[in-house]
């Protein structure tokens, strides 16, 4: 299980699993959980055009999850984004069909961007990922700060003197760019997930903003794992054990704060 | 969120150009000390509305100055322009290089939020500084010792989000002035406390303005809970402002020709009632 | 034109289309006014649940859509209603857990019965596909949404925008929450058959959040939305059958793919002169 194509599968479920922690840390605190599945949903369109002209599904989910994510940014105002979020990932999908409908014998390739491949890892795309992952963690440390205070209290923030759209801007594209990274492997309509159960769940447990940022990456790593073993033992598809298991580690949080008080 | 524009605002007044220097030094007109905030001839319109109409005051180190009005007479928008988030269409604000400590008026934060009252007073440090930044038995000495001093200590390591009204407002105080500002805004602070939260925030407030030589500006739509305190009030009706100490502006033919309407001002056993034209109550 | 017009596919598009626009038109404005897109999108992906269970068991897939969504809708309300942040994500994790299932029966279906095209089916719609035998019972259940929608159109408007003034006049607000989320699962169901779940969002949230910005007094917008949802989607179908010749695979361009675009460029039109005109609104304060 761990030789040969596999260990690509490992090597970018870490990586994923400990960027969707970070990155899904500011998700929850920002209430963009729509956000966070719109993107991934939105680039799978990119995928499939970049499929149909022979390139790289990887490029295509690079051209059109940033673009996805600051037309969510721009178009929406950062209150009432829900209606924009949905249209927009509606409006990127149905380019989607479209492409999908030129190709022909593609349902397997779709099945695989939409739900996870765990073999189809190539070496090139464990170098882009490990690239694009330090880019990410480089991002959110040098943000931190501002993004923490502006996820909290914004009005707080810009009396500061933070640039609390630039910022969100700014977090939009982490989400697009771990879309990036992740949709290979875990699949556009479940990766955002890791981004969504792993933090609610430790924000359940843990008070502290740093220790939960921890906490959230480390049940994001226990889901990819557990999620990729549980796939190549059954041949299922790994987004159905993502999804589950996140959802689990997320009743489990609520089960403990309701144990709590 | 158009971006604050200190050079145009601030650029008239020369003892305001000194970076970080304190304002003590400078050559001000007004008052016991010296003049840490003014507005002249500040007028704001969004649209065809006239919002703020030639609103001036000031405020001094020490001072604690009350903004007084009633929803939708411009309170905020002082703020805003104070703050540097909006540029006034006409006129003057002089306000400290060192950054102005905000307390808003609404913070709501989930229960669930991961942040406990120690965090959001630590991020007034800093907070909007980019970088990494290690932790640091210094800083975490400051803001216990903050903490103390606005009585938060007992729930510093609760979440933000379940805390009470007064709770908050006490953390929110720290927050901002564990930064050191000389200047002290708060947007309605008193607006979701009940009767006894709301006195104690108000002489915590004071207490720590003469303490710390703070300027405190702060907006209520009643001004009795601050009148005990309060140096000098301005006095808001449909964005136009008249200010001074209580005595000079709290009077009938002052605020009925700010209100532009017969207003009479009654002294019911030292609590001050605002009463419009024909006993309908004015607020 | 004649070929068209005589085209029994295309009837059954056409009139499939209609009924759906209209429903979806008129509940997806109360959708955006309650800001419920996310879990009108999420009832939308969660069908996807039903539509292949159906596959699978070779059911019409309507029933599958409809039984699947009633209940999740339902199951959703109960779930997660009490704080509104907290809301987001436990629709996210269910979504998450919902999608999870469908992946793994969408598998069983392409290994059991290896017709791969059931992924597509469900998720992208085939409206030239779908028999005229489900046209009447699309329109039945329309009727139904639209009658029950027609009842509670008050309190469920005074609920919608004033949630205490409404529990305070006795309204049972929670009641019709989840009578409302139900009539957006079956809403949703019906536009799954149109556009597949993945689109249905659009035909939903599309056409009211346009009319909404054209106009604030509901009835107006509603019929509005409508509207426009009708011109879409009759337009979607002329488009599509037009395109039969065009390349690159002289198969027709879907259906679904000109509904959402025109949703979608409808609603940049009248949303974007005014992003233009003021540069992002400050929100503090």
């Amino acid at each position: 299980m761990f030789s040969g194509v596999m260990a690509n599968a490992w090597a970018v479920g870490t990586i994923v699993g400990v960027v969707s922690g970070v990155v899904g840390f500011f998700v929850v605190l920002r209430g963009a959980s729509f956000v966070a599945h719109a993107v991934p949903l939105s680039s799978f369109a990119g995928a499939a055009g970049a499929n149909l002209v022979g390139a790289d599904p990887v490029l295509g989910l690079a051209v059109f999850a940033p673009v996805a994510a600051l037309s969510i940014g721009w178009l929406g105002s950062r209150r009432r984004r829900d209606v924009v979020t949905a249209l927009v990932v509606a409006a990127m999908l149905g380019l989607g069909a479209l492409f999908l409908s030129w190709s022909t014998q593609y349902s397997a390739a779709v099945y695989g961007l939409l739900f996870g491949d765990i073999l189809g890892v190539s070496d090139g795309q464990l170098w882009l990922t490990a690239g694009l992952a330090m880019a990410g963690l480089v991002a959110v440390a040098l943000i931190y700060r501002p993004l923490l205070l502006s996820s909290v209290a914004p009005d707080a923030a810009a009396a500061r003197g933070v640039r609390i759209g630039l910022v969100d801007m700014l977090f939009l594209v982490l989400v697009a760019l771990i879309t990036t990274m992740s949709v290979p492997v875990v699949g556009a309509l479940l990766m955002f997930t890791l981004m969504v159960g792993p933090p609610a769940a430790a924000r359940s447990v843990s008070r502290a903003p740093a220790q939960t940022m921890a906490l959230a990456v480390v049940v994001a790593l226990a889901t990819v794992w557990a999620s990729i073993a549980a796939s190549y033992l059954s041949t299922w598809p790994i987004g159905f054990f993502v999804g589950v298991i996140a959802a689990a580690f997320y009743l489990a949080g609520r089960a403990w704060s309701a144990l709590r008080r | 969120m158009p971006d604050p524009q200190p050079d145009a605002l601030e650029a008239a007044a020369p003892w305001a150009d000194v970076a970080g220097a304190d304002v003590a030094g400078a050559e001000v007109v007004s008052g016991a000390g010296a003049t840490v905030l003014r507005l002249e001839g500040v007028s704001v319109s969004f649209g065809d509305r006239l919002v703020l109409d030639e609103v001036g005051f000031s405020v001094d180190r020490g001072e604690f100055v009350g903004i007084i009005g009633a929803n939708g007479s411009g309170k905020t928008t002082i703020f805003r322009v104070v703050l540097g988030l909006l540029a006034p269409d006409a006129g003057r604000v002089i306000r400290p290089r060192r950054h102005i400590g905000y307390v808003p008026q609404k913070v709501a934060i989930d229960p669930d939020t991961p942040i406990r009252a120690r965090d959001l007073v630590t991020l007034g440090i800093d907070g909007e500084r980019y970088g990494v930044r290690l932790p640091s038995a210094a800083r975490r000495a400051r803001v216990d010792e903050m903490l103390d001093a606005v009585g938060a200590g007992p729930f510093a390591d609760a979440r933000v989000g379940t805390l009470s009204g007064g709770e908050l407002q006490r953390v929110l105080i720290a927050h901002a002035l564990v930064g050191d500002p000389q200047l002290l805004i708060m947007d309605e602070p008193l607006a979701n406390l009940d009767i006894k939260s709301g006195h104690e925030i108000v002489e915590l407030v004071a207490r720590l303005t003469h303490e710390r030589g703070l300027a405190v500006l702060l907006s209520a739509h009643d001004m009795n809970a601050l009148l005990p305190h309060m140096d000098r009030v301005v006095y808001l009706a449909d964005g136009r402002a008249v200010s001074g100490t209580t005595g000079e502006v709290v009077r009938s033919d002052v605020l009925s020709e700010l209100y532009r309407y017969p207003v009479r001002v009654l002294d019911v056993d030292g609590t001050i009632v605002v009463v419009g034209g024909h006993d309908v109550r004015v607020r | 034109m004649t070929g068209f017009f005589g085209s029994g596919p295309v009837h059954v598009a056409l009139a499939a289309g209609a009924v759906t626009a209209i429903v979806s038109g008129v509940v997806g404005v109360f959708v955006v006014v309650r800001g419920q897109s996310f879990a009108g999108h999420a009832l939308a992906d969660l069908s996807t649940l039903g539509g292949s269970g159906a596959f699978l068991a070779n059911v019409n897939p309507l029933w599958g859509f409809v039984g699947v969504g009633a209940v999740i809708a339902g199951a959703m309300e109960l779930f997660g209603v009490q704080r509104r942040r907290g809301r987001d994500v436990a629709t996210g994790v269910v979504l998450g857990a919902v999608l999870g299932l469908s992946a793994l029966l969408l598998y069983f279906d392409t290994t059991s019965t290896s017709t791969t095209g059931a992924t597509i089916t469900v998720l992208f719609g085939s409206l030239f596909a779908a028999s005229p035998s489900a046209v009447p019972e699309m329109v039945a259940l329309a009727a139904v949404g639209v009658v029950a929608l027609a009842f509670v159109y008050r309190p469920l408007l005074l609920s919608s925008v004033h949630p205490e003034l409404a529990s305070a006049r006795g309204v049972p607000v929670r009641t019709i929450a989840f009578g409302f989320l139900v009539l957006v699962g079956v809403t949703v169901s019906l536009t799954s058959m149109v556009v597949g779940t993945i689109l249905s969002p659009a035909l939903l949230i599309g056409p009211a959040a346009t009319a909404l910005r054209l106009s604030k007094r509901p009835p107006v917008a509603m019929a509005f939305s409508a509207g426009i949802g009708l011109v879409a989607t009759w337009s979607g179908v002329a488009l599509s059958y037009a395109s039969y010749r065009w390349p690159p695979a002289h198969a027709g361009w879907p259906i679904s793919f000109f509904i959402v675009a025109i949703v979608f460029l409808t609603f940049l039109c009248v949303e974007v002169p005014g992003r233009l005109r003021r540069p992002s609104a400050p929100e503090a304060g």
